[in-house]
């Protein structure tokens, strides 16, 4: 007793593993949770964040570890927070990004409960960013040291009540350094190479995932150019993002990208290389870090996906959670439903959910 | 991360004496009871010495004890050896189980009726999870081949009237088996009280080590060999024996039936603490079970609204080990199907406690358990 408690998010994988590991050494009373997260079963599908064997392997670390672990069913409020947003997203014609749902109310919200029911102080997790207290007491959230890997991107909508209470072990490390670790550890999941794609499609393209789940997203529509005029036809909005080529099946003199959806007429709205790009956006459901909205408009770097590198230009906070961002050039790729996070240099101020943009 | 074990239920620790009785059969007397030389014959006796043992404490004849690996495979002997047996013999085709069996018994029954067309048919239970004889005889017909009704639930700890139901069973020429797995971890069973066909036991619920238990059979028992081979268990279970398992379980077992007494009065003394506390300290609490007829050892409650397996990894992180119906390694949240075919709705099916103590348990640890308890119920309540 007397040490701090700290349940551990374990999945299996080399991450979590070393996080457990590491916060063992540093003397916390560590617990490892394993959520068991939906997938399509039926099919045989198993969610790739918690296969059975990944379900077994946290366990057999913990042990390895000696620290006791637990797995949760998460199954249920997985698919009715995570998996219904994704769905419905795509059908609103935007491109929703599920991990930060899952952050949201499945890590942060769900199983940061269960850790508290478990008497726990901390909750940890193996993404790579850091935390870090400022004078004013208020938790900064700073990029993880490996800039291949940093993930602040992910976690832009916690709060300081989520912060002060989450430990990050990992953002100090490169992923080399962890995998090092791992060997250093003995922890078999040392090797696992890691994984991209969303952890509920189980290896499989979203695109059959959502024609299974939700059938009425096959909806055939015009594909139209900035004139208006109709080059061809797609078979529904969701299986297109913006800046996309591929696929479009015309075969005009130029090659021709995804601009924009226009759900209202289900028109794929398409142009040429030239036409493609955006300078400025809207963003909603804002979330600032330090818990309130800067006064004034402040010069920030802004990534708009989780792999962009960041791009400068200034963010206006607006009222309602709302927040303008103008970029001095034209971006190809901003995709209402993914994020633009805030950053100055390594601290991450927050962000907000793409919504529109204008040229 | 637990100190404190009060899950005698699901397992329970080799006692010394019955480790130190297993020894030598792990060293020098090594050798395989059906040899001919003398290692074989030093072996063998061991064997006969433990079955008359286990014979003598059941009140029965040495052949009629077929040794097993476990509880688990002792109810599929009897369902598949019995059910295959009377098919054997062109006899009828009904199987009768109760609501509330093992998953040994409920996926061997259900196995039997999907790849060999038996007629399965379930039994009701009543709000204590217990049979009524007289749902058992309404049931049995001309083509009824076997009856299994377990002798004490492990989730809910109910007792159930097996000589009873084994005496309307015999009237009716229809075989009764019993899964006596929990039951005869407490209680000196004998066959002759209990009258049944066939019995299952499982070593490691009363002190003996795991990996063993026994099928009682009475003579002239129809039964086919599930595991075919060599002619060893009279014919009815093939492999060379698990000679030192084999007497640490009768070892154990003999204890049972000297220390009965004493280990009734003292688990029994403090179940009953278990039970009054828990249901004067926590509101929208509920004893699932007969509130008498329940093994001595054993308190289950159901709490509204509450998550059984986060209860149960809760109560692990402040030291004590108990486990729930609904909750498995693997966090499934179903409610548990015992506790709904009692009655119970969704709501409190899935928040349920099973707390089993132990012949060695304090009562001061207990003591602690009782205040902790009330203390984890509304953190979780709160947060949940
Ligand atoms: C009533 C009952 N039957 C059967 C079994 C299975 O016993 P074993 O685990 O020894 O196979 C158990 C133990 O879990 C039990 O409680």
């Amino acid at each position: 007793m007397g040490s701090p408690r700290v349940v551990v998010g374990m999945s299996g994988g080399v991450d979590s593993s070393v996080t457990a590991a590491l916060l063992k050494e540093q003397g916390y009373q560590v617990i490892g949770m394993t959520l068991r997260l939906w997938s399509e079963e039926h099919l045989g599908l198993d969610n790739r964040c918690c296969t059975t064997d990944a379900v077994g392997d946290a366990r057999s670390i913990a042990g390895q570890l000696q620290i006791p672990h637990y797995t949760v069913d998460a199954k249920q409020i997985f698919h009715e927070t995570v998996v219904s947003a994704f769905i419905e997203g795509y059908q609103k014609g935007i491109t929703p990004n599920p991990c930060l749902t899952c952050n949201r109310h499945i890590r942060w919200g769900f199983m940061y409960q269960r850790a508290r029911a478990l008497g726990a102080d901390y909750m940890a997790t193996g993404h790579y960013a850091r935390l870090r207290e400022n004078r004013n007491g208020k938790v900064q959230l700073l990029k993880g040291v490996d800039p291949d890997k940093d993930q602040s991107y992910v976690l832009y909508m916690l709060s300081q009540d989520d912060l002060r209470h989450t430990l990050l072990p990992l953002g100090d490390y490169t992923k080399y350094e962890v995998r090092k670790m791992a060997e250093e550890f003995q922890l078999p999941a040392a090797h696992r190479p890691d994984s991209q794609d969303l952890c509920f499609l189980g290896g499989d393209d979203y695109r059959d995932f959502l024609l299974r789940n939700q059938p009425t997203v096959h909806h055939p529509g015009p594909i139209l150019d900035t004139e208006g005029e109709k080059l061809g036809e797609h078979q529904g909005l969701a299986f297109f993002t913006i800046g996309q080529r591929k696929g479009l099946g015309i075969s005009p003199p130029r090659p021709h990208y995804v601009l924009g959806k226009d759900p209202e007429r289900n028109a794929l709205l398409v142009g040429t290389r030239d036409e493609l790009g955006q300078s400025s956006l809207q963003a909603r459901d804002v979330h600032w870090v330090s818990g309130s909205a800067p006064e004034a408009p402040l010069k920030a770097e802004i990534k708009i996906r989780y792999t962009a590198p960041a791009r400068e230009g200034v963010v206006t906070p607006q009222p309602d959670q709302k927040a303008k961002v103008q970029f001095p050039e034209p971006l190809r790729d901003i995709t209402p439903g993914q994020a633009a996070v805030f950053y100055q240099g390594e601290i991450c101020l927050g962000g907000g959910i793409i919504q529109g943009t204008s040229p | 991360m637990s100190d404190v074990y009060l899950d005698h239920a699901a397992t329970t620790p080799v006692d010394e004496k019955v480790l130190k009785a297993m020894q030598p059969y792990f060293g020098d007397i090594f050798g395989n009871p059906s040899s001919v030389h003398t290692f074989g014959q030093r072996a063998d006796a061991a064997l006969q010495k433990a079955r008359r043992s286990m014979a003598g404490t059941f009140g029965c004849q040495p052949k009629e004890v077929i040794f097993t690996s476990c509880g688990s495979e002792s109810d599929n002997l009897a369902l598949r050896g019995a059910a295959l047996a009377a098919r054997d013999q062109g006899k009828g085709n009904h199987i009768l189980i109760s609501g509330v069996e093992h998953h040994a018994v409920t996926h061997t029954a259900q196995q039997l009726e999907r790849l060999f067309g038996f007629d399965l048919e379930c039994i009701p239970v009543d709000r204590y999870g217990g049979v009524n004889p007289d749902s058992v005889a309404e049931r049995i017909r001309p083509d009824t081949i076997l009856v299994s009704i377990i002798h004490a639930n492990n989730e809910i700890g109910t007792l159930n009237p097996i000589s009873e139901i084994s005496t309307l069973c015999r009237e009716r020429d229809v075989l009764i088996h019993t899964d006596a797995v929990q039951g005869a971890a407490h209680f000196p069973l004998k066959m002759d009280d209990l009258k049944v066909d066939m019995l299952s036991i499982g070593a490691h619920k009363f002190y003996g080590p795991k990996g063993v238990g026994a099928l009682y059979v009475r003579e002239g028992t129809p039964l086919i060999p599930v595991q075919t081979g060599g002619s060893q268990e009279f014919g009815k279970r093939a492999a060379t024996e698990n000679l030192p398992l084999i007497v640490g379980m009768a070892k154990a077992l003999q204890m049972v039936h000297e220390e009965a007494d004493q280990r009734l009065k003292n688990t029994q003394k403090l179940r009953d603490r278990v039970i009054s506390n828990v249901l004067g300290a926590i509101p929208d609490s509920t004893l699932t079970g007969h509130p008498e007829r329940r093994l001595p050892n054993h308190a289950s409650f159901a709490f509204q609204g509450l998550d059984g397996n986060l209860l149960v990894s809760a109560l692990d992180v402040e030291g004590f080990a108990c486990s729930s119906g609904s909750a498995c390694k693997t966090g499934n949240p179903e409610p548990s199907s015992v506790l709904l075919s009692m009655g119970f709705d969704r709501g409190w099916a899935k928040g349920s406690l099973r707390v089993t103590v132990g012949k060695d348990t304090h009562q001061k640890d207990v003591d602690v358990f009782l205040d902790v308890l009330p203390v984890v119920v509304k953190r979780l309540r709160e947060l949940t």
